[in-house]
Formats: C-alpha cells, structure tokens, sequence
C-alpha cells in the first residue's frame, strides 16, 4: 500500500511542512473583510458543513458499526429486523474468538514481528542515510540510486522467489522468515536522507574536529537533530509492518505462528455462517483500534510521512 | 594532527588510512542494508523472469524449462482476457473516484469550517488501517441477509443485489470499498495543494467578478495539476498492486481477480502454478515499469519547461 506512495519524482522534495500547523500559521493572519470571505450562510451550509459531516460519516460509521458489532450477540445479528445497538453489550464474541484461533498470540506474533521488524528497518535506514550523507566512499551516487530504484520494484514480483528461497532455509512459520525478507528499506532511507542533507554541516564539522567518531557523531549529534523525522520514518514503518498481509499469509500456515491479518484470514474461513460476524469484528477491533489509536495522538507525523513528496 | 605535522613525509601514508577508515565504516553502515534490498527485491526480480520460462509447479522438485509458453498462454487464453479487464475497471474506477471525490472533500475542507481538522483526520484514517479488518468490516455491511447496507435497502422496499453471486457486483463492491479506503489519501494532498494556491490571486479573481465555477477551472484547477499527474501515477501504482481487500472480501476471485490477484492465485490459491504465476507478476511488473518511466519522462519535462 505505502510503498507505492514514495515512488515519487527521484529528485528531493523540500521537507514538506504538514498542512495542520500550515492552516494555523494562517489563522493567525489578521482577518481583512476581504472578497473571499463574504459567502452566505446558506452557502456555508450546504456547501460546506453537510459534505464535511455526510463525508465524516461515511467514513466513521462503518468503524463504529465494527465496535458495536463486536458487542453483540449472533442472535442479533442474524436478527431479522436490524438490532442497531446491541442490547446488552458483551464481550463473549471477544472470547469466542480466541477460542476459535489464539488471539492472544497472534496479538503477540503481531506485535514481535512489527517491533523487531520495526526496530531493524529504522536502525539500518538511519545508519545508511547517514553513511550516504556524511561518510566519504566512491559511487555513494549509484548506490543511492541503486536504493531508490528498489522503491520502484513492486513487491509482489519478489514474492515467489522469496517464498522458495525462505521456505528453503527452514524459514516458514518461524519469526525470523516472516521479518527477514522485508528488512531492508528504502523508504526510510530516502526520508532520513532527505533529512540529513539539510542539517548544518557546520555542527559536524566541530565536531568532527572535536575527534567525535561517525558513530558518535550519528548518536550524539545527527539524532537528536531529527527527532520528527525519525518519528515520522518510525510510525510509517511500524503501521506497514502492523499491516502487512500477503508475505505473512503466504510464509505462514502453522496458526500458532500467524500475525493478527492471517489469523483473521483464517478465523474467517473457519466461520462461514453470518452468525459469527460479532467473532470477525472483534478480530477486526483487535487488528485496527491499536492503529487507530496511535494514529489518533501521532497522525501529524503519520500523515506527513504517507504524503512526503507530494507537496514540493 | 600532532604527529602529522612533525612528519610531514608520513602524511600521504595517513591520509590514504584515513580514507579506508571512511570507506570502511561507510560499508559497516550501509553494506546490511544494500545486501538486503539486494538479496529481497533485486534477486527475485531476475529469479522470478526465470521462474516464468519453467513449467513448474509449486512444491515439485522438477520444472520443465518451456521457453516463452507461459507468456504464450497467457495472451492466448479467454480467462486471462478477462483477468485484464478486471484490471482495467478496478483500475480506472479505483483511481478515478479517489482521485475526484477526493478533490471534492479537499474543496470542502479548504473552507474555514469548525469541525474540518477532525474530519480531515478521519477522513484520512481509513488509508492506515489494515486492508484485511477494513474488508471483514465491509463483508459485515454488504452480507445480503444480516447486514446493515440489505436492511435499509430492504426497508426502502427495493432490490438487495447479490454482491456476492454476481461477478460485475462483486467487482463494483470491491471498488467502492478500495474507494472509501483510498480517497482521504487524496483529500489531505489536495488539500495541501489548494493551501498552497496564492491567495491574492483568488482574491483577485473574486474582485473581477468571476464565480466559484469560473475561479476553479482558469485558477485552482491548472494549479493543481502537478498534484492531479502525482496522485494519478501514485494511485495508479498502488490500485494495480492492491490484494489485502480483493483477498479477503472475495477469496476466490470470482469477477474480482486482477492481474495482482491472479498471480497470487495461480501460485498459492490452489493451482500451485508457480511457472504461470511468474510469467503474470513478470507482466504486470513490465506494466508498473512502464508507467513509472511515462512519469519519470514526463515529470522531468515539466521540470524542463518550468
């Protein structure tokens, strides 16, 4: 889904500033009775605040008809006459569905696979835009190009190869086979990068003179210097690795070992019948409310790292 | 830098080991990452063209190398007809609602209105959830006996569509739903485009007496087209790789599988075809290369002319 949203002109787009603190700076723009302002109230309204609600509402209502169904019971939902909120709400379909597959598990396998996987990614993106930016090597040029053309590779071209190539090592239902294949970035390479390019060379300098190494140098001086960046590269991988479906779908059948949206694949398979839709909803609060809340405090960050290089 | 300066003949000899520490610390932190995306993207990539010459199915330890019949079969065959024009309408219909509702709400929520920081945040929202919660929760709406979306309309005393028996429904359901997923994406980089049209120049528009209808198409709309050809290469990419929802809404695929979908199937849904399944993501790979270099070329001309 997000990979493809940084194939993007390869040339750099200016750090894009997040269009929420772009509207505030303008709020605080004295308020001349210009020609734009003048629109009726009647206008306003129906121009304006009834697509803005009927849009919230179509987006919203489908999640909020997710949590209440979680709540109710199959008798309800089979219910021949549409039960809107449920009558007493319970959390017995939670329960029935971990008893179906293991959802404390797959909570489990979900959150080791996106930390670990998480951790690594940003870890060797940070390393690797630094080493682009301010460590002293022939073809760094190639090489980066060499990175971002792999941005452009779609995944589901490596998906067979790779599926042989781990399955072949042993790597099926194992932590190491689902994290592995997805390691390496260019995602986060490019936005650090990006990053690095405009901080002041002369910090590094001083303290390059000062007899720091690189290492220290990224530690003590490049990394606190990019908190929001770092943030940002982060919460975008952490969300994807959350997400990601068809490589753990494909490399996973022991349902001990399964992340939380192959697991649901499976829970769905096993429940056909329409009774079970408080089952499927609970597994689907249990694999969005995590994102919905993080994107909830963090989506400032969120936002502007998914739509990096579309404002230059 | 002490002992440089006393002996100044040793300074090339340093100078060269300071380099290899470079060169050398350069590799420490960049080789994992390279070797990765080497071993992960670059690899298969060349695997995968081979894997499309092989008559091979999946698990089988012998392939017959067959040349180009994979290829041959596909665009020989009826099904895969189909398949391409599955593609085809997802595609368009995907990227196009996006794209134009999503213009829509950004107009919307360019206006100084109380609320619009919570809708823009929730309009956006759908794009980072999980494809697979999003389908379970629309297969829940659309179900023809218990959901929601078949008891209004069975109140409203009209016809409740089999979404699920008929393949043209099928595909218009997935649509809809890739849609709501997808639009906020292009909402919020509207918006910021629109945030950035100068406001003087609609003031002045507004001063010349030109109206809404008229200011948007001479002013806003040639403004946006940077973002419009940026979100139709963008959407256009994504849409064509999209599987989370087709997977999970319409496991078989009946009137939904897209070239994406009918690689997957081919190799994994049951048929363990892997030497076809190469040959259709080998397709649809040259496809997405092909139009990331139309972008490429026709970005770096508008870089040229502007």
């Amino acid at each position: 889904m997000i990979d493809t949203v940084m194939r993007t002109p390869a040339e750099p787009a200016a750090a894009p500033t997040p269009p929420a603190p772009r509207a505030a700076s303008r709020k605080s723009h004295p308020r001349h009775g210009s020609a734009l302002d003048h629109e009726s109230t009647l206008s306003l309204i129906f121009r304006g605040y009834v697509p803005l609600i009927l849009a919230t509402l179509i987006i919203a209502l489908p999640l909020i008809w997710m949590m209440l169904g979680s709540l109710k019971t199959s008798g309800e939902v089979v219910s021949r006459d549409l039960v809107w909120l449920p009558g007493s709400p319970t959390f017995d379909a939670y329960l029935t569905a971990s008893q179906k597959v293991d959802f404390p598990r797959l909570f489990l396998n979900s959150t080791l696979v996106t930390v670990v996987g998480a951790g690594i990614k940003v870890l060797l993106a940070l390393t690797t835009a630094y080493a682009l930016v301010f460590v002293r090597f022939p073809f760094k040029r190639t090489i980066f190009a060499g990175i971002l053309v792999a941005l452009m590779v779609p995944p589901q071209v490596s998906l067979l190869p790779n599926y042989i190539l781990i399955s072949g090592l042993g790597g099926a239902n194992t932590y190491w086979g689902i994290i592995l294949p997805g390691l390496g970035t260019a995602f986060g390479t490019f936005l650090l990068r990006q990053h690095f390019l405009s901080l002041p060379a002369e910090i590094l300098e001083a303290a390059e003179l000062d007899g720091a190494g690189h290492l220290r140098r990224l530690v003590q001086i490049v990394i606190p210097l990019s908190t929001p960046t770092i943030a940002t590269v982060s919460l975008v991988t952490i969300v994807n690795e959350w997400n990601d479906y068809i490589w753990p779908l494909i490399i996973t059948t022991d349902d001990q070992m399964m992340t939380l949206p192959v697991g649901l694949t499976l829970l769905k398979n096993l429940e056909g019948d329409p009774s079970s839709y408080p089952i499927l909803m609970a597994g689907a609060v249990v694999v969005i409310v995590p994102v919905l809340i993080v994107f909830t405090f963090l989506q400032r960050y969120i936002v502007a790292g998914l739509t990096q290089g579309a404002v230059r | 830098m002490t002992t440089q300066a006393r002996i100044p003949s040793r300074k090339g000899a340093r100078v060269t080991q300071r380099t290899l520490r470079e060169w050398l610390i350069f590799v420490l932190f960049a080789a994992p990452n390279v070797a990765l995306i080497v071993a992960f993207t670059y690899r298969p990539l060349l695997t995968n063209m081979y894997y499309s010459t092989l008559d091979w199915t999946l698990g089988s330890a012998t392939a017959t190398p067959v040349g180009l019949a994979n290829y041959v079969e596909f665009f020989t065959n009826a099904e895969s007809l189909g398949v391409l024009r599955t593609t085809a309408i997802f595609t368009v219909a995907t990227v196009g609602g996006s794209i134009l509702l999503g213009l829509g709400l950004a107009l919307v929520l360019n206006r100084r209105l109380v609320g619009r920081g919570f809708a823009r945040a929730t309009v956006f929202a759908p794009y980072v959830l999980s494809g697979v919660g999003i389908g379970l929760v629309w297969l829940f709406i659309f179900d023809p006996t218990t959901g929601v979306l078949s008891a209004i309309l069975r109140s409203l005393h009209l016809p409740v569509p089999e979404w699920f028996l008929q393949p043209n429904l099928s595909l218009a359901m997935v649509i809809l739903v890739y849609i709501w997923k997808n639009l906020g994406y292009c909402a919020v980089i509207y918006l910021a485009a629109l945030q950035a049209v100068p406001r003087d120049l609609l003031e002045a528009a507004a001063l010349d007496g030109a109206g809404r209808a008229k200011t948007f198409t001479t002013i806003v709309w040639p403004l946006l087209s940077p973002t419009s050809f940026f979100l139709l290469m963008t959407t256009l990419l994504s849409s064509l790789q999209s599987f989370d929802l087709i997977r999970i809404m319409t496991p078989l695929g009946n009137g939904t599988t897209t070239l994406m979908y009918d690689a997957y199937l081919q190799a994994f849904g049951g048929y363990n075809r892997a030497g076809y399944s190469a040959a259709v993501s080998t397709i649809l790979f040259v496809l997405l290369l092909a139009l990331t270099v139309v972008q490429l070329r026709l970005i770096e001309r508008k870089v040229h002319y502007a």
